[in-house]
Parts: C-alpha cells; sequence; structure tokens
C-alpha cells in the first residue's frame, strides 16, 4: 500500500532535484563574498532544514502511536527518525566544508546553528542504541515513542538556548535564512528547499515500502512453514503489524 | 453557600463511609514511595556519598589537569556545572535500578493509586539528592579551587543551582525511567542524559559566571534564568505527560 505513486515520486523528485542543481549551477549568481563555495548553501541548508523538521515530525509520529497504539504509527517515527539521522551526518559535513572554505577552519563555535545541531545530532545518535537494548518489540516501540516525544521537545528548546548564547557575545539577527537573499538566490534556494523536501519524503516510502515488503514476506514464509524464528530477530527496526494487514 | 449544598439531596457526595474504596490519594502515594526511597538511601548510602565523593575527587583532577590552584569566572563555572552534571549522573543511574531489579515497579503498579505519583516522587528524590551532593559540592569547589569567597554571593547561587536542579532532576528522571528497562542501562542513561541536559549547562553556567567572578561580583543575566525556567517547564510538563507510557507492563 506504500508502493502506490511511487514511480511518479521517484520521477518527479528526480527531476526537481536535477532542475533545482541546474539553478544553482548555471542560473544563480556568484556570491560576491564567497565565490563559488557559497553554493554548497543549497545543499547544506534544505538538508539541515529537512533533518530537523524529521526529527520534529518523527516525534509527531511517536506522540500519534502512544495515543492509537497503531505500530504502524511507530514504523513511520522510525523511518523518519532513521532518514533524518542519514541527512544529519549530511549536515555535519557540508557544513564543515563550508565553515573550512569560508573561515578557514573545520569546525566554528561561534556558528549557533551549526553547534545545536551537532547536539540534537548527538542525541539522536542514542535512537538506535535505545531500540536495540529492547527485546521485546511492543515495549521497544513504546519507549522509542517516548525518547522520539522527548528530543522532538528538545529540538525548539535547544536551538533557542544556543541561539541566545551566541548573542550574548554576537548580536544577530532572528530567521534571517531567505529574508536578505537577492531574487535569484531565493528562487533557486526555494527550488533547492522542495528537492530535498521530495527527496526525504521518496526515501521515507521507499523504507516504508519496502519494510511493508519484508514484513509481508515474512508472514508468508511462515504461513507456508519455513520463516525463520521471529524471536530470533534482531533488529532495531519496528516489525510491521504482520497479522493485521491484509495479503 | 456550602450548607445549601448539604442541603441539596441530588448533589454528589464525597462521604468517605459510603463511596466505595478507590486506593490512597496520589499526595499520600507519593508521600510514602519518598519515604521508602529516602529509608532505601539512608540504610544503603548507594547515591548521595558516591556522588559528593565523585564531586570533590573531580575537582582535584581538575585542579592537576589544568594545573591551577584557583580558578574563577567563566572557567569556574564551567568545573563547576561540568561535576555537578556529571555527579548526578551517578545518581539518573541509580534512580531505578533497585525497582527493577527487586520488584519495586510490579509492586507500584499492583498498587491502586496513579502512575504519576512514581514521577513525582522519583523526581523529588532526586532533587533531594542533587541539594544534598551540592550541599558538599558548592562548599568544597570554594575551598579547593574558586578564588573569590562564596559568602558574597550565595543567595543568587542557590537561587541558580535549585532552578537548574528542577531540570536536571525533571530530565534525569525520565531518562532513567527509559533507560533501566534496556540491556545497556549504564550507557544508554548518560548518553541520552548528557544531549538533553546541554541547555542547562548553558544557562546555569552563563548565569553563574558572572557571579564567580575575581573582583566584584557582576549581576545575573535574567535571560538565563528564563532559560533555564523555560526548560524546567518544558520537560517538567512533558515528563508529566510522556511517564506513563514508560511504566505499562
Amino acid at each position: 500500500m506504500y508502493g502506490k505513486g511511487l514511480r511518479a515520486l521517484s520521477i518527479t523528485t528526480a527531476l526537481v532535484m536535477t532542475g533545482a542543481f541546474a539553478l544553482v549551477f548555471f542560473w544563480a549568481p556568484e556570491d560576491a563574498d564567497q565565490g563559488f563555495s557559497q553554493k554548497i548553501f543549497y545543499v547544506h541548508v534544505p538538508m539541515a532544514i529537512i533533518a530537523l523538521c524529521g526529527f520534529v515530525a518523527g516525534g509527531v509520529m511517536a506522540a500519534m502511536h502512544l495515543r492509537t497504539r497503531d505500530s504502524r504509527w511507530d514504523m513511520r517515527s522510525y523511518v523518519a527518525i532513521h532518514l533524518s539521522i542519514i541527512l544529519g551526518v549530511g549536515v555535519l559535513l557540508t557544513g564543515s566544508i563550508w565553515a573550512r572554505v569560508s573561515w578557514g577552519h573545520w569546525w566554528v563555535w561561534n556558528e549557533p546553528t551549526l553547534v545545536s545541531f551537532l547536539i540534537i545530532f548527538l542525541l539522536y545518535c542514542t535512537y538506535q542504541p535505545l531500540r536495540f537494548s529492547i527485546q521485546d518489540p511492543e515495549r521497544q516501540a513504546r519507549y522509542a515513542s517516548v525518547f522520539a516525544i522527548m528530543a522532538g521537545a528538545f529540538v525548539p528548546l535547544n536551538f533557542m538556548a544556543v541561539r541566545l548564547a551566541q548573542q550574548y557575545t554576537h548580536p544577530r539577527v532572528l530567521g534571517n535564512i531567505a529574508g536578505n537573499l537577492p531574487g535569484r538566490m531565493e528562487w533557486t534556494f526555494f527550488a533547492s528547499m522542495l528537492g530535498m523536501t521530495l527527496l526525504f519524503v521518496t526515501l521515507w516510502k521507499y523504507e516504508m515500502t519496502s519494510k511493508h515488503a519484508s514484513s509481508q514476506l515474512r508472514r508468508l514464509k511462515r504461513l507456508l512453514g519455513e520463516g525463520e524464528n521471529p524471536a530470533g530477530r534482531r533488529s532495531a527496526a519496528p516489525a510491521a503489524a504482520e497479522t493485521a494487514a491484509p495479503v | 453557600m456550602t450548607g445549601e449544598r448539604d442541603s441539596d439531596p441530588s448533589a454528589p457526595r464525597e462521604d468517605p463511609a459510603r463511596t466505595p474504596r478507590r486506593g490512597p490519594s496520589t499526595a499520600t502515594a507519593v508521600g510514602a514511595i519518598l519515604r521508602k526511597e529516602l529509608r532505601v538511601e539512608l540504610r544503603t548510602l548507594e547515591s548521595v556519598p558516591a556522588m559528593s565523593l565523585f564531586s570533590v575527587t573531580t575537582f582535584v583532577l581538575f585542579h592537576f589537569a589544568l594545573n591551577r590552584d584557583s580558578v574563577s569566572g567563566d572557567l569556574a563555572s564551567g568545573i563547576l556545572w561540568v561535576t555537578l552534571l556529571f555527579s548526578s549522573v551517578l545518581a539518573i543511574n541509580r534512580l531505578f535500578v533497585a525497582d527493577e531489579e527487586q520488584g519495586g515497579f510490579d509492586g507500584f503498579l499492583l498498587a491502586p493509586v496513579d502512575r504519576t505519583a512514581l514521577l513525582i516522587a522519583k523526581f523529588l528524590t532526586l532533587l533531594g539528592f542533587l541539594v544534598v551532593l551540592e550541599i558538599v559540592a558548592v562548599p568544597a569547589f570554594g575551598l579547593l579551587l574558586l578564588e573569590p569567597s562564596l559568602g558574597r554571593v550565595l543567595v543568587r547561587l542557590v537561587g541558580i543551582l535549585l532552578l537548574a536542579d528542577v531540570g536536571i532532576a525533571a530530565v534525569g528522571t525520565l531518562v532513567a525511567a527509559l533507560a533501566v528497562r534496556t540491556r545497556a542501562r549504564d550507557l544508554l542513561g548518560p548518553l541520552l542524559a548528557l544531549p538533553l541536559l546541554v541547555p542547562v549547562v548553558i544557562g546555569a553556567a552563563r548565569a553563574c559566571a558572572p557571579l564567580l567572578g575575581a573582583g566584584h561580583p557582576g549581576s545575573v543575566p535574567v535571560r538565563w534564568l528564563e532559560i533555564l525556567g523555560l526548560y524546567d517547564l518544558v520537560f517538567g510538563l512533558l515528563a508529566y505527560a510522556v511517564f506513563d507510557f514508560l511504566l505499562e507492563d
């Protein structure tokens, strides 16, 4: 059921991403100050925004799981957080490269966004170990949801605290990501943002489809009497509702 | 007004002799669990002495690691808060271990009381441990490492300490409950707690820095107290909202 429309979505994503990169390299003006290296902005910033949105969305889905007790919400939350962690690695790498090129250091502590992102990333790195170390699948789902809600609420709070900590020494205008860009840069940024959002949604759907398909396969194998012992499965990934789903 | 309501026969009556027994109130349950926790701590001396000893040892380590006889300002504030935070992680790790190993959770779940009672009681226990820790660690810090004297700023320092303790206790209780029933609880507790407590360290360390400066103590920036207060509020409400889900089996 997750596979529906996946092909159209993948093609759209590929087109939008290609279009956005074409705009980045051929249409957007070069930054007067930083030159070509500023182009990494169109990858780094959308990726960071999408990763943070993915973390918060994972928290909301976890809240839905605790409310409805539907294990599918837990799987949605797991996939969203899992993908956001992967994007998070990309954010830290691209951020580091950008910092090296424009400020001369691989890491700068007085850039509040980068620092708060690192703290959030470190927190979410414990999500997988937490899941791994609880064997009972039902409790694993419940505890992971509690963690996802807690961490989701932590994301904005942490951003505020770190930003204020920097403001103490460096006054800066809040929320000026797209506000002070010239027109062409702004449009290119929006195109990259759209591409990154689509990429996240597509990957999310792919992983959901794959999880769903493999759980169906496991169920069918078990019906044939040759499946592996489900108790022996050792994975951090939540199992789909194998008995509830129709074939 | 009260008399009128009493004479109305259709009004529901809260007569304890007639209504079916519903079990003790949350406050009674909190009191009972809190008494049990404190008695266990007094008899086993598991957490607080270890935390205090750990904090004093850490100050000695800082003396040698930094090669300084005395510190002040930012550095002093940072050393104090990192030490307090690591010491509190010891208590967070131990907070639910006895309940998990000796069937305290099962006993509590069988009792007809609100589950929030356990959260509140454990929160107050941890808060108490932290206060005792600070009664030992802060004078020890003043004696061993701090350059300016503590007497002048004591009241303001106590205020910041309490505000930060509430946040540490709220997050600590939640993290302890989350980590205790996993296979790797000694690892997961600190790994979960430390990033979550970064805003507390930011707020508390920045708020304390002007107090611990050499020379005349500066005023406490209100912004950091607001951050600490907001953090306490958000995580207090969050712990209240999600704690029940950790106790469901």
